[in-house]
């Protein structure tokens, strides 16, 4: 098991280590986030009382569409100078690589939401501060489920022609179910409701994250081959 | 040949059917004969998750043999699972504007039908974007046992989407308990269509069994 949980890290290690050094993700996504919310602003006009409506919406459309291009990309890097054969060559276990994988997309997004909801919070002047934990628990269980879908399939696209179409196209309905439970914990959290009032939903993002991940711990071999 | 039988069995089964529906079957008293669309509407999904199960027996299978065969199921369960999901999502816009007076209506099971609908075609995008067997082979198992994995969480988000927005709907158009007619001429369209399926589903395979032979 140790073993297990040290390849596992070691993939993320490496990764943290690359983007480090480049710094591509991060900078891009965030810079990205920045832009969306313009795109936000443009597209529900100056009325203050919209955006309010629209928010839990508007953070996960965010946060989403910034997942669909960071976790597009999990496996890409591995396709240049014959990455992609370390990995197959690997010894043990190759969900290890899935998840290792998975926690760096995660952490990735983690960084991302931060400033996205801190954007938020500066553009809109929206005071998070006191629904803070239980933002914190929700985004933490959506961001599960979408990167768990995500490093899925983002390994499945990475080898094909077309795989900025085709990854959208797959991960979307996929991601139907999180994305409704979790806009709806969302407004429920922002609303200043007892966390009770979303327990459905949270089981319900629980459950789903379960399942997503057992699907991906146990296929992840069958994909990754060459 | 047995497949050709199955053939036929499917088109005595699917006139049957017709002539059960609009000669055997009573006018129904509120929609009166609109509601007839139901002995197409009914069959098509049941049709339809026949089909997603056998998705899934054939990915899994697939990956834990490495056999084409189970692959060949998969495809070939795959394709007439989307037609007939089309099928139930256009019958039941078609009923849904007489009776309840919109195409379309985000109601959980029309929502949760649409997004099994997407799901799948995305399978079938992803097939098409693969040339290597074995390798489009593993891809699809994946995307379709996760696919299948994923209706419950889908059924259960929708509903509750629903339930927690709009308590009451409109919806529920089933006479209940369904007079006897009624349930014999849907059991006759349901086995119609069933059969029709596996027709569909022996003759998939069969194609699919002559092109790998061609492609090799």
């Amino acid at each position: 098991m140790s073993g297990y949980v040290r390849r596992a890290w070691s993939v993320v290690w490496k990764d943290l280590l690359s983007e480090r050094r480049s710094k591509e993700s991060v900078n891009t996504l965030v810079f990205f986030s920045l832009l969306l919310l313009f795109v936000f602003q443009f597209s529900l006009g100056p009325d203050r009382a919209r955006v309010e409506t629209a928010l839990p919406g508007l953070l996960w459309l965010g946060f989403l569409l910034a997942g669909l291009l960071a976790f597009g990309r999990t496996f890409l890097v591995e396709r240049e100078n014959d990455c992609w054969e370390g990995l197959i060559l690997a010894p043990g276990d190759k969900s290890a690589i899935y998840l290792g994988k998975l926690v760096g997309n995660v952490l990735l997004m983690a960084v991302v939401e931060a400033v996205l909801v801190l954007l938020f919070a500066l553009f809109f002047s929206l005071d998070f501060t006191s629904v803070l934990p239980g933002l914190v628990l929700v985004l933490a269980l959506g961001t599960l489920g979408l990167a768990a879908v995500g490093t899925l399939f983002g390994a499945i696209t990475a080898q094909l022609r077309a795989r900025e179409l085709l990854f959208p196209v797959l991960l979307l309905p996929a991601a139907v179910p999180v994305l409704l439970a979790s806009v709806s914990a969302t407004q429920t959290v922002l609303l200043g409701e007892p966390l009770a009032q979303a327990a459905p939903w949270l089981k319900l993002l629980g459950a789903a994250d379960l399942v997503y991940l057992v699907v991906g711990v146990l296929t992840f071999e069958f994909v990754l081959e060459a | 040949m047995p497949v050709r039988a199955l053939g036929w069995l499917a088109v005595l089964g699917l006139v049957a059917g017709i002539v059960a529906a609009f000669g055997y079957a009573p006018r129904e008293v509120m929609q009166g004969n609109v509601q007839r669309i139901m002995y197409l509407h009914v069959p098509a999904v049941l049709t339809a998750y026949l089909a997603f199960a056998l998705v899934f027996i054939g990915s899994v299978g697939y990956l834990l043999t490495r056999r084409a065969g189970w692959d060949r199921l998969a495809l070939a369960a795959a394709e007439p699972g989307v037609i007939f999901t089309g099928i139930t999502i256009a019958s039941g816009s078609i009923w849904g504007k007489p009776t309840w007076g919109t195409w379309w209506t985000w109601d959980a099971r029309l929502t949760s039908t649409a997004v099994l609908f997407l799901v799948y075609v995305g399978y079938l995008l992803l097939r098409g974007m693969i040339d290597e067997p074995d390798r489009r082979a593993r891809a699809a198992a994946v995307v379709g046992i996760l696919g299948t994995a994923n209706i419950p969480i889908v059924h259960f988000s929708v509903k509750w989407w629903r339930a927690l927005h709009q308590p009451a709907t409109i919806l529920g158009p089933e006479p209940s308990p369904i007079a006897a007619p009624i349930a014999l001429t849907l059991f006759v369209n349901w086995l119609a269509f069933t059969l029709l399926f596996l027709y569909l589903l022996a003759k998939r395979t069969e194609i699919a069994r002559l092109e790998e032979r061609h492609a090799e």
